[in-house]
């Protein structure tokens, strides 16, 4: 828990603004130049940066299950694939295309993608990815009670087990080929 | 067995069009200025890359596919398994770019596989 709790303490060993890449990469390396860009480039550890990054984190955990969610709705009214028939694609395209729950899923998937890749101009990869893992865990909470989905707790621990593995994905070397 | 045909195509199409796009990323070359003009320059010179179309078709192709998927089960199952394509994309960028993809990381993916599978089994 202790661990847990630092990786998201501002300041510390791997927190957003200091790259993972140094914890790896050594003098002589083949990537020293890359090393000394990163050294060269690291933002300022600053109060209003920290609150930018949380903000833009907590934006990513929300847009991307809530528009999810919008998407679930939408074709939730359209009916079941599993009743289509190649004769009604025109008219299933027209039911997705005409979706007000699709059009807002899509809106909250492109402001998803914009606060990922803004979050991704100062942050580090390897601090964004693990904490956006939790949007797993947001989108059985916004179908549990937005849609009124039953979630066993099977599915739960699945999911806590997926968020555990996408933070470790989310600690290893960001780059592994070197530069070209 | 329809859900896993749209789950595979959801993942494989998904990784493949991202994997396209990092080729075409790799392509075009790094970023270093990032004012508008500059990045709609870029925009401009990626899209003249083909492996960028690969990719948008294939995205297209796994988005419509999650749509297909989101009708038939819950967004509450759909989504978590397809934190497959984390294992994908590793195989992916280990045969398709040539990265070397560490220990951790392999235990990493190895969780996210037994956590889709939790998921899968707790389906209706």
């Amino acid at each position: 828990m202790k661990a847990v709790l630092a990786f998201f303490t501002p300041g510390r060993g791997t927190a957003p603004f200091e790259s993972p890449a140094r914890m790896d990469l050594t003098a002589g390396s083949t990537f020293d130049a890359y090393r000394k860009g990163l050294n060269r480039n690291r933002m300022k550890d600053s109060p209003g940066l920290h609150l930018k990054t949380y903000v833009l984190i907590l934006l990513i955990v929300l847009f991307a299950p809530l528009g999810n969610v919008l998407l679930s709705k939408g074709m939730k009214g359209i009916g079941s694939a599993k009743n289509w028939v190649p004769g009604d694609i025109f008219h299933i395209l027209a039911g997705i295309v005409t979706s007000g729950y699709i059009w807002l899923g899509i809106a909250c998937l492109l402001a998803f993608f914009v606060a990922y890749m803004l979050v991704l101009t100062w942050a580090d990869y390897s601090y964004v990815q693990p904490a956006s893992s939790f949007s797993y865990a947001v989108v059985a909470l916004l179908g549990y009670f937005l849609l009124g989905e039953s979630v066993p707790p099977l599915r739960w621990i699945g999911i806590l087990v997926i968020c555990a593995g996408v933070f470790i994905v989310g600690h290893t070397h960001p780059r592994t080929t070197e530069k070209a | 067995m329809l859900e896993f045909l749209f789950l595979f195509t959801i993942v494989a199409a998904g990784t493949g069009g991202e994997l396209c796009v990092s080729r075409a990323m790799k392509v075009v070359g790094e970023v270093h200025d990032f004012r508008p003009a500059a990045l709609v320059r870029f925009v401009f010179r990626a899209m003249r890359v083909s492996w960028m179309w690969f990719g948008i078709a294939m995205m297209t192709l796994a988005f419509f596919s999650l749509l297909a998927m989101l009708s038939i089960e819950n967004v509450s199952f759909v989504v978590p398994v397809t934190a497959l394509s984390y294992a994908a994309g590793a195989f992916g960028a280990m045969l398709f770019l040539r990265e070397r993809i560490s220990p951790q990381r392999w235990v990493g993916v190895l969780i996210v596989c037994i956590g889709v599978t939790l998921v899968w089994l707790s389906r209706r």
